[in-house]
């Protein structure tokens, strides 16, 4: 399912800023970042650690404000807004996988994923939650709680839990980053086919430049600079 | 979704999942504790209420000189009391030829209502009747019988069926009474008793206009109804009527009794306190395991709003469902402490009423909402970006305004509970202040302490860089449990004195008999009696007896003071005036000062509750007649008087030689034992004008009384200790999650299970002594300003309490850290960095 306005950027920043201060000195985390994601695309964010990358991710999911700049979600400039209604538009358009699966641990696996829904009201929470881990592979998980599952399986809920509401942007940090390597390649494998299902675009913060292959595009982030 | 099922949903999520368990168990424990002893305090007060009516025979008495109107009678019955009556009257009992004047009871059917006249098994002339077997009376004496007592029984010489002339009619003695109830209720009933059927009264014609007459209704029932009645009853009293009950009547017992309800209030106070110490440290630890999960939900799309009415169902119905479980365990603890309990303590004790169960769930609620939910509810703005880093936390300016209104909230709570707003403000100021100070102190001891721990060596220096590491929930350890810890050394110092100051104010020998009407020129007679009887010789008191006819110059009738009854009844009646030099040691001087040795002024010194019925203050003139003449003499100083003492005090004193002139006759206390009673026969016999009182009965009953709420009041306390466990539980869960981790860095680190024990155990201790420490001066302080204003009690200090407190903290908290903590030692490192990565 391709955006109707496949020419209009799905999200977009303008000479994003981000700085802080430590004690006396000012510390520029991020300097000037201007980039355009279009729907449809597999992005790939890539750098050292400590270059910029999750800060970036945060101000693109909303989740930080700037200390200058701007971003686009679709239309909306998402720092006009207050922290209520970015996350609302969050839980609209957004799907969040997370290097440290951030799974709730009192949760079992088939409520992990109905949460987003249920925080949206939807009826169906049960049965879209059910599809979705059948979809991942853990039919047989669904009453058990992440403590109970392995890395590769709670990044699996993780990953239902990202796409069950359906949303037109997956933003995804680190993903393999707490997997061995061959499960890693499971999870990407997963994400990457879900991706193309749902048609949803796809932002994936990661230092491992093979993974970066598996995207249509890559930006480059050194010591907060983009190198493109 | 609706917002409630959510909320619903995601609270039997965390309970099945043991997120709640540590809150659930502070707050289950808490309430049962607080409901607990609620219950028994109420029922133990009811019982206790009930027992010390014994004493009067009847709950509420209606005292007449006048035939009490039915009305009054109707009404009680109507409202569901017991009724009985009495008639109580002075006159002669004749054998033959003796006479003796007897304070004879005319009663009906179903007295005593309260208590038990006992009657001797063997009832013969020359029985020892010190120690007589007896048995409980069933009913009152036979229409044309007399019971009568030991007195009527030694003069008159009589035996069982021999035939007493009462009045215009003859009776026949069938009982020896040993033991009734309103025996001695002041000194004018303490001559020789007799008991009739007040059926016989038209037939002594005894009872004629202008008699001397006590008319008495009798009433008992729920303590509730009684009240009522007594609400309904006093506006209409006429001036010849007045109401008694045990308070009314026996000012030791109204102390002992009040003091002992003022206890359990207390007690119920401190399981409060606890309850909040051990929320707190939990709600911390629910705080902490959930700021994760509100990032995610604040990342999955999640409004502030939407968290807010999350966490205000969630703890609504958390806070019902827990103080629910927890009443109603409090409920059947205290049925079972109940059973137990009534094989020490003679009454059966009466059903409680709900209102303890009301009060554990509110005080349940009141505490999750005003103290636990507000830390809670700063979750919602907890930063999304949390779930990408995460060192952000929640600010703490947050959780302190929580705080201050949890805190306000449970002072409200405390007023309420304490049911006497002196000491709930006491309290309420005192753990307040606490607090402050706590944590203050706290915080500087452990920045110096964290300071020094490179003075230290091995397990300290990590003990302590882990203390100061954790400051801020070092602090909230530390005063959490200091306040724990000081809510029970609190009752166990009150507790102590409270026993202690009963034991001393009634000792084993306390005087328990009295000898009025002694003439001057007896009283060396008698003291050598004494001598010769091996009776400690006691001190005689003078006294004349004297009317007061004018205050400040002006005439004082009895009509003056028509409002208030017991004024009147004072004005009324003589007065005895005594003359000391020196100060008795149960009086106190509280207003003015004692006068000086050898003084010549004519100076009075008033008993302050007196003065205060009176209108009187230090500098007012009063003039007494005394045997026709008048003696005018200024106030000048007031005293406290401690009556439960059981020695002669005398409501008005004056400086020894201004009295000389008038005819007086001495007074005095002394204790015999029950081996020497035989002895007091013959002093009567030797001197035949003397009245001999005796109270060992009364004494008996009221160290009874108090050996019994003594024993109630221990059994409390020890309940109260239970629910300080929860707060220890909950302060070292609180940091459990905290140590899994650092446990799990360390080992990986390569340090030994050994090393980390002993540095969590030096951790421990030093905060267990600190709030140990804490505990002990806040207790000490909070304990003299509640002895000393409240419960009126000599203050002793206690040196040992500081070594206790401290001790028991550190030890306390070493062995619940460590056992809380094995099984943190014992996991495997890897396993733990797995399960929070």
């Amino acid at each position: 399912m391709l955006d109707h306005q496949v020419n209009q950027p799905i999200l977009s920043t303008q000479a994003l800023t981000k700085q802080v201060s430590i004690g006396e000195t000012q510390l520029t985390i991020l300097h000037d970042i201007t980039l355009q994601v279009n729907p449809g695309e597999a992005v790939a964010i890539l750098g050292a650690s400590g270059s910029g990358k999750s800060t970036l991710l945060g101000l693109l999911a909303g989740l930080d404000l700037p200390s200058s700049g701007k971003v686009h979600l679709q239309d909306v400039d998402l720092f006009t807004l207050d922290e209520d209604s970015r996350a609302a538009l969050r839980g609209k358009m957004m799907g969040f996988v997370f290097q440290s699966f951030q799974l709730l641990p009192a949760l079992t696996a088939i409520e992990n994923v109905m949460l987003p829904l249920e925080l949206a009201a939807t009826d169906n929470a049960e049965s879209v939650a059910q599809k979705l881990l059948q979809r991942v592979g853990l039919a047989n998980r669904l009453y058990h709680y992440p403590k109970q599952l392995s890395g590769g399986e709670q990044q699996r809920v993780a990953i239902a839990r990202a796409f069950a509401t359906e949303p037109r942007l997956l933003l995804a940090d680190e993903p393999t980053g707490n997997l061995d390597s061959a499960t890693g390649v499971q999870i990407i494998e997963l994400m990457f086919e879900l991706n193309r299902e749902h048609g949803t675009t796809l932002i994936l913060v990661t230092h491992d430049e093979v993974l970066s292959r598996r995207c249509s595009r890559q930006i480059r982030l050194a010591d907060g600079k983009l190198l493109q | 979704m609706n917002s409630f099922r959510f909320s619903l949903r995601m609270l039997f999520r965390d309970w099945r999942a043991g997120e709640l368990n540590v809150l659930i168990l502070a707050l289950v424990i808490a309430i049962s504790s607080l409901t607990t002893v609620g219950f028994f305090a109420d029922r133990v007060e009811l019982a206790l209420a009930r027992e010390s009516n014994q004493l009067l025979g009847a709950d509420l008495l209606v005292i007449s000189s006048q035939p009490i109107p039915d009305t009054l009678t109707a009404e009680a019955s109507r409202r569901g009391l017991a009724v009985s009556s009495l008639i109580k009257f002075p006159s002669m009992i004749s054998n033959g030829d003796s006479n003796l004047l007897t304070e004879i009871k005319a009663v009906t059917e179903g007295y005593p209502l309260r208590g038990r006249i006992n009657l001797a098994d063997q009832f013969s002339i020359n029985g020892d009747v010190s120690t007589p077997a007896h048995r409980v009376a069933e009913g009152i004496p036979l229409p044309g019988t007399i019971w009568i007592d030991e007195k009527v029984m030694t003069r008159l010489e009589l035996k069982p069926g021999d035939r007493v002339d009462v009045g215009m009619t003859q009776l026949v003695v069938t009982e020896l009474i040993t033991r009734e109830p309103d025996h001695s209720v002041g000194f004018v009933s303490m001559g020789p008793r007799a008991i009739m059927n007040a059926v016989d009264l038209p037939k002594t014609g005894l009872i004629q206009e202008g008699s001397r007459v006590s008319y008495q209704l009798l009433l008992a029932g729920e303590l509730k109804k009684v009240e009522q009645y007594r609400e309904w009853v006093k506006p209409q009293l006429t001036r010849a009527q007045r109401l008694e009950g045990i308070r009314d009547a026996r000012p030791e017992i109204r102390a002992a009794l009040e003091r002992a309800e003022k206890f359990l209030s207390l007690a119920a106070l401190a399981s409060v306190v606890l309850a909040a110490a051990a929320l707190a440290l939990a709600v911390r630890r629910f705080t902490l395991r959930h700021l994760d999960g509100c990032a995610v939900m604040r990342s999955l799309g999640a409004s502030q709003k939407q968290l807010f009415y999350l966490y205000l169902y969630y703890f609504i119905v958390l806070g019902i469902v827990a103080s629910t479980i927890g009443s109603l365990i409090g409920f059947a603890a205290q049925q079972v402490l109940t059973q137990w309990l009534t094989g020490i303590v003679d009454t059966e004790l009466p059903w409680p009423d709900a209102l303890p169960a009301v009060q554990g769930v509110m005080v349940g609620l009141v505490l999750l909402l005003g103290f636990a939910l507000p830390p809670v509810l700063n979750l919602r703005s907890v930063p999304a970006l949390r779930v990408l880093r995460r060192d952000i936390g929640l600010s703490n300016t947050h959780s302190v305004a929580g705080y201050v209104l949890g805190l306000i909230a449970l002072s409200l709570m405390f007023i309420w509970k304490a049911q006497d707003l002196k000491l709930g403000l006491y309290i309420v100021a005192g753990f307040i202040t606490a607090i402050t100070v706590f944590g203050a102190i706290g915080w500087l001891l452990i920045r110096v302490l964290g300071g020094l721990r490179h003075q230290a060596g091995g397990a300290w220096r990590y003990g302590l860089a882990s203390i100061r590491r954790r400051a801020a929930s070092s602090v909230l350890q530390a005063v959490a449990l200091g306040l724990g810890l000081m809510a029970l050394l609190l009752l166990t110092l009150i507790q102590d004195d409270l026993i202690k100051d009963w034991h001393t104010s009634l000792p084993a020998d306390a005087p328990n008999h009295f000898l009025v009407n002694i003439q001057s020129d007896q009283v060396q007679a008698i003291q050598t009696f004494f001598q010769q009887h091996d009776i400690t010789q006691p001190r005689m008191f003078p006294m004349v007896r004297a009317r007061l006819s004018k205050i400040n110059g002006k005439s004082v009738a009895a009509e003056d003071y028509a409002h208030d009854p017991h004024a009147e009844r004072h004005v009324r009646r003589e007065f005895n005036l005594s003359w000391t030099n020196r100060l008795m040691s149960d009086n106190q001087v509280v207003k003015g000062t004692w006068w000086q040795d050898g003084t010549q002024e004519a100076l009075l010194s008033f008993e302050e509750g007196l003065a205060k019925t009176l209108g009187l203050r230090v500098g007012d003139e009063l003039t007494y007649d005394i045997a026709g003449s008048a003696f005018s003499a200024r106030i000048d100083n007031l005293r406290k008087v401690d009556w439960d003492t059981f020695r002669v005090n005398f409501f008005v004193l004056v400086p020894p030689g201004l009295l000389d002139q008038y005819p007086a006759s001495y007074i005095t206390s002394f204790y015999v034992s029950p081996a020497q009673a035989s002895v007091m026969h013959e002093l009567v016999r030797a001197f035949p004008n003397l009245l001999v009182v005796d109270v060992a009965i009364v004494i008996g009953q009221v160290q009874q009384m108090i050996r019994q709420v003594s024993q109630a009041i221990e059994f409390v306390f020890v309940f109260t200790m239970l629910a300080g466990f929860a707060v220890l539980y909950a302060a070292i869960a609180s940091t459990h999650d905290e140590r899994i981790h650092e446990a799990a860095v360390f080992r990986a680190l390569g340090a030994r299970r050994q090393q980390l024990s002993r540095a969590w155990a030096a951790e421990f201790a030093l905060l267990g002594g600190l709030s140990g420490l804490f505990a002990s001066a806040g207790a000490s302080a909070l304990g003299y300003v509640i002895g000393e204003h409240v419960l009126n009690l000599q203050y002793s200090f206690n040196p040992w309490i500081w070594l206790i407190g401290t001790s028991i903290g550190a030890v306390g908290v070493l062995l619940a850290g460590m056992l809380g903590t094995r099984s943190v030692l014992s996991t495997p490192p890897l396993l733990t960095l797995r399960n929070i990565g």
